[in-house]
């Protein structure tokens, strides 16, 4: 029966590409007969910049198009893909001078040339302080650590995904780190490694929940469920819940206190693990059985097997034989779905939606869109020595995420907010994260000058988020934002004390020095504000208006220039990845 | 001018035309959507709303209303009688006097058992579904309730939530989406720093912006985008910050002994808030009370801390509605994402558990006094028709008047139906 089990889920790996094939080619069929015959699209060449994935990645989707009879959109506008490359890369929208060399280049392979220049030396820290934002929100969400009796050092974590980021550490290397992480959570300790504060924090409960998000997390597999039964949608069986969760069983996250009752630190140790007694029978740490118990009460036992089947050879719980954290994260990196899941997780993060929605539940009961695509990418991902700047590099220079947000062209259709699978025809709104908008805000009013370190920026960006962050306080530690385009948010946008700071008119400030600026006229005044938050001149409407503004305000250019700039950051189309 | 203050005289709407008359820019008047509605008498006329008292993590309902004293898995609490027929937990002395008016449902039978699932199975009678965004009951309830918001002249958003996330508008939109406020009633940045006049050329300014993004992302037809959505919030935002119905959220105003009354938690507040705004018109209200995961030492922090905190402040909120006649127009729904394992685990905990659990219902004509269905004796299972999320929210909707015939469209045009098809309990209502 195990055996049946194993082999059967072993198969899913492979079997994903055939059955989710095979689903996407009835879902073809079906469309092809309802009302729109595949036909030849009279597309030129995308642009691959002699990269084979970039050419990959734009045939297959060519491909998605037409057998649903699409056309794309037309491309977006040179400032609107750079304001989004940067918002995507870096975390924020170019800065006027970012934007202009830009627009000013006129070489064919431009776009090339600012994806290298944004992932190469000059943004090393801003491409590692956003990636670092990214992660840290995915494995400890935004108030992971910040509650008052947490096991999570929050800057911890972020110190060492910095420095792995600003290495520019391949991904099987970054989460082998996380996975095996052994050491001190504490910035400035004897033994630091600020990997431990991902699994630290997680490892109550038999380690229920470092199972459930490790999994989530790295192999794109949603099990939390299969812990107490089999899943009713999915292949997952409760076995394999327990038999990955028996890789977690030697770890203990030791609470370090410096006089008082708060725990002030955390040493992440994997230590010698009995197994569990089941009635009087001792445990024998030879075998390290753990147990669980089936819905109808009989108790089964579990001993580690990965989740493609594959079992530890020696089940000791004795750590100098085998230590099974360290053995997972080995079988983690060498498993083709930690490539697979990446690819969708960063396909999702620069294009609006993944192959899977959501990213990380992936498997035969939710078949992906692009199920060829997903595969070659990740195989490609895995050639490049699992290199993530390659990665984006492909998918930002792709010409799906080349395309403007209109709908235009045959696409209308395309539309995942009405339950429609993606065909990516064209570039899907979306807002920004609350951090997008922040660090934004700060390079718009170019006050990255005035900043302290970084633990002192992501501790003022912490107390700020606060703000929009509800944990739910459950076992699994998620949470939600009111940063989700409800009032509250666009009280702050209206009202509140980032937004009063990013328009000031303070001397000194942004306003006050293009004010005062006497090498621009109004009408330049003008245009720079809106290059500033929206990547574009105005319109001879809007200059109109502006200008309109000017006299109102009775040549005090100063509060006519912050009247715009507020308006600027309060509209749609800056708030919206577009 | 300060645009938080209306002139004498002058309705909100009538206010906010003028911001934008008395302006020196040659532009339309301010209009971020097409949704202005006729400025109404603000009647005073009966109206339905519903108060969710939100659970969050799970509580462990065999502790609370379905006791089994001297099974294996009863645990150490002893049941009390009360004004009801019906026995709770004797650390719910309060609610005890009150339950003449609340009906327990002790056959909820459910299959999501995770925090996430459950949260939105339970808010929306769906479970969770990549290709659609389901309505939570607040939305779909703000929704029916429309026309007796308008008559109402409501100018605060229709579902309000206190002091949790609550569950999105789904397919119905972000008119609906819940406004999450903190329990203490101070609405963050509801304020504005500048003057009235200017703040009307910038909202004039913004309309115009906002409504040429729209255009030129619009797929056609009724179909709206994100950028749709923007312009509907800050219509909305703007209203709020004109609207003196804000007061509605300000509890200190109450007398010290209601507040008192309540209790000073967090939940106690946003208990006193939502009578504040059911009092207002607000057709939905969520209270969040989290701290329900009890894996461990379940029973203590059960005794000293949950239910303590919930008796005190819902006997209030159930005793205070009634004392008002706002109860027989105001429907309660207690509940969780599920129950918690008759079972108690090593370190005194139980663990998560949907299959046998309890919500409790009450008010807008629901039959109080009374428990529905009935468990086991270990408490594993219901031993009665099980009842489900969509079998409350059916329930709910008929207390409100709102007709289960009602169908809503997904934005993919799939017919869904109110309350996904569930079935009133009958129990409720003889």
């Amino acid at each position: 029966m195990a055996n049946w089990h194993r082999a059967r889920f072993a198969g899913w790996f492979a079997g994903v590409v055939v059955l989710s094939t095979a689903i996407g080619l009835l879902g073809a069929n079906k469309s092809e007969s309802e009302s729109h015959p595949a036909k030849t699209l009279n597309l030129g060449k995308a642009p691959d910049y002699g990269i084979a994935e970039v050419a990959l990645i734009n045939e297959k989707i060519r491909q998605g198009w037409q057998g649903q009879g699409l056309t794309p959109s037309a491309p977006a506008t040179d400032g609107e893909w750079c304001r989004r490359v940067f918002l995507d890369v870096l975390g924020r929208i170019p800065s006027v001078a970012e934007l202009q060399t830009f627009l000013a280049d006129t070489a064919v392979n431009k776009k090339a040339k600012l994806v290298d220049r944004i992932l190469g030396d000059d943004y090393v820290e801003e491409y590692a302080r956003n990636w670092t934002t990214l992660w840290t929100n995915i494995l400890i969400g935004r108030s992971g650590g910040t509650e008052e009796k947490t096991l999570i050092n929050r800057a911890g974590l972020q110190q060492s995904l910095r420095r792995a980021f600003q290495r520019d550490v391949t991904y099987n290397q970054l989460v082998y780190d996380l996975v095996s992480a052994k050491g001190v959570s504490r910035p400035g300790d004897e033994g630091f490694n600020g990997f431990v504060n991902f699994l630290a924090g997680n490892l109550t409960d038999d380690g229920v929940e470092a199972t459930a998000k490790t999994s989530q997390i790295f192999l794109g597999i949603q099990v939390r469920c299969t812990q107490c039964h089999n899943h009713p949608f999915n292949e997952w069986k409760q076995n394999q819940f327990w038999s990955l969760n028996a890789f977690f069983r030697q770890t203990r996250a030791l609470r370090r206190h410096e006089g008082g009752r708060m725990v002030t630190y955390v040493d992440l140790e994997n230590e010698d693990f009995a197994g569990e007694r089941v009635g009087d029978k001792s445990p024998d740490p030879k075998e390290a059985a753990t147990f669980y118990e089936l819905r109808n009460g009989k108790v089964e036992v579990a001993y580690p097997v990965f989740v493609d089947g594959t079992p530890l050879a020696n089940r000791s719980g004795y750590i100098d034989e085998v230590d099974r954290r360290t053995e997972l994260a080995k079988l983690i990196v060498k498993s083709d779905q930690m490539g697979k899941a990446l690819v969708n997780r960063l396909w999702g993060h620069f294009l609006g939606y993944g192959f899977t929605k959501p990213v990380d539940d992936m498997g035969p009961h939710n078949a992906p869109t692009h199920p060829e695509l997903l595969d070659a990418l990740a195989k490609a991902f895995k050639a490049s020595s699992y290199d993530m700047k390659q990665l984006i590099r492909w998918i930002t220079l792709s010409e799906a995420y080349s395309l403007s947000s209109k709908f235009a062209g045959k696409n209308k259709k395309d539309d995942p907010t009405l339950g429609e699978k993606p065909a990516f025809t064209h570039f899907y709104l979306r807002q920004m994260r609350a951090e997008e908008l922040y660090e934004s805000l700060i390079t718009a009013t170019e006050a990255q000058k005035a900043r302290g370190g970084y633990e002192a920026q992501a501790a003022a960006m912490s107390g700020w988020l606060k703000q929009f962050t509800i944990a739910f306080g459950t076992d699994d530690n998620e949470e939600t934002t009111t940063f989700n385009g409800t009032i509250p948010q666009t009280l702050m946008m209206m009202n509140g004390d980032l937004v009063q700071r990013a328009t000031s008119t303070d001397a000194g400030g942004f306003l006050h020095q293009i004010a005062a600026d006497p090498k621009m006229n109004n009408a330049a005044k003008i245009t720079h504000l809106y290059l500033a938050a929206l990547a574009r001149k105005p319109t001879s409407a809007e200059a109109g208006v502006a200008n309109q503004v000017m006299i109102a305000r009775k040549g005090n250019a100063t509060e006519a220039l912050q009247d715009v700039w507020w308006t600027l950051l309060n509209c749609n189309e800056f708030i919206l990845n577009h | 001018m300060n645009l938080g203050s209306i002139p004498a005289g002058m309705t909100r709407r009538h206010f906010v035309q003028h911001l934008a008359a008395a302006s020196a820019l040659a532009l339309p008047a301010i209009s971020f959507t097409e949704s202005l509605r006729a400025s109404a008498a603000d009647l005073k006329k009966r109206h339905k709303s519903a108060i969710l008292l939100w659970m969050s993590g799970g509580p462990a309902t065999i502790d609370v209303w379905d006791l089994k004293p001297g099974a294996p898995t009863g645990g150490p609490f002893q049941p009390i009688a009360t004004s009801g027929n019906e026995q709770i937990s004797e650390h719910m002395p309060e609610m005890a006097k009150q339950m003449k008016h609340m009906a327990i449902i002790r056959s909820m039978s459910t299959r999501e058992a995770d925090h996430n699932r459950g949260r939105y199975y339970m808010h929306t009678g769906y479970v969770p579904n990549p290709n659609i965004e389901h309505p939570s009951y607040g939305s779909v309830i703000a929704h029916e309730m429309n026309e007796q918001s308008k008559n109402l002249n409501l100018e605060i958003p229709p579902f309000v939530s206190v002091g949790g996330g609550s569950v999105g508008p789904g397919f119905l939109g972000m008119t609906y989406a819940p406004f999450v406020v903190s329990p203490d009633g101070q609405v963050k940045d509801l304020k504005s720093s500048i003057g009235g006049q200017r703040m009307g050329e910038r909202l004039q300014m913004l309309a115009s912006l906002e409504k040429s993004f729209i255009s030129q992302h619009s797929p056609g037809g009724d179909r709206t985008t994100a950028a749709d959505d923007h312009a509907k919030i800050l219509h909305k935002t703007v209203e709020l910050m004109t609207s003196k119905q804000m007061e509605a959220f300000k509890i200190s105003q109450e007398p010290k002994e209601v507040q008192e009354r309540y209790g000073k938690t967090g939940f106690a507040k946003g208990c006193l808030m939502a009578r504040r705004l059911v009092e207002q018109g607000v057709p939905f209200v969520e209270v969040d009370l989290g701290g329900w995961d009890t894996h461990a030492n379940n029973f203590q922090s059960l005794s000293r801390t949950k239910l303590p905190e919930l008796d005190k402040a819902m006997a209030a909120l159930v005793g205070d509605l009634d004392e008002r006649g706002l109860l027989q127009d105001t429907a309660i729904i207690w509940m969780g994402e599920f129950g918690r394992t008759p079972r108690i685990n090593g370190q005194s905990g139980r663990d998560h558990w949907a299959r046998s659990w309890s919500v409790v219902v009450g008010g807008a004509g629901m039959k109080g006094g009374i428990a529905v269905g009935k468990t086991s004796s270990d408490g594993g299972d219901v031993e009665t028709e099980p009842y489900s999320s969509q079998d409350v929210m059916a329930s709910v909707c008929k207390s409100l008047g709102i007709s289960l015939a009602t169908t809503f469209t997904s934005r993919n045009g799939r017919p869904m139906k109110i309350a996904n098809s569930g079935k009133v309990i009958k129990e409720l209502f003889v």
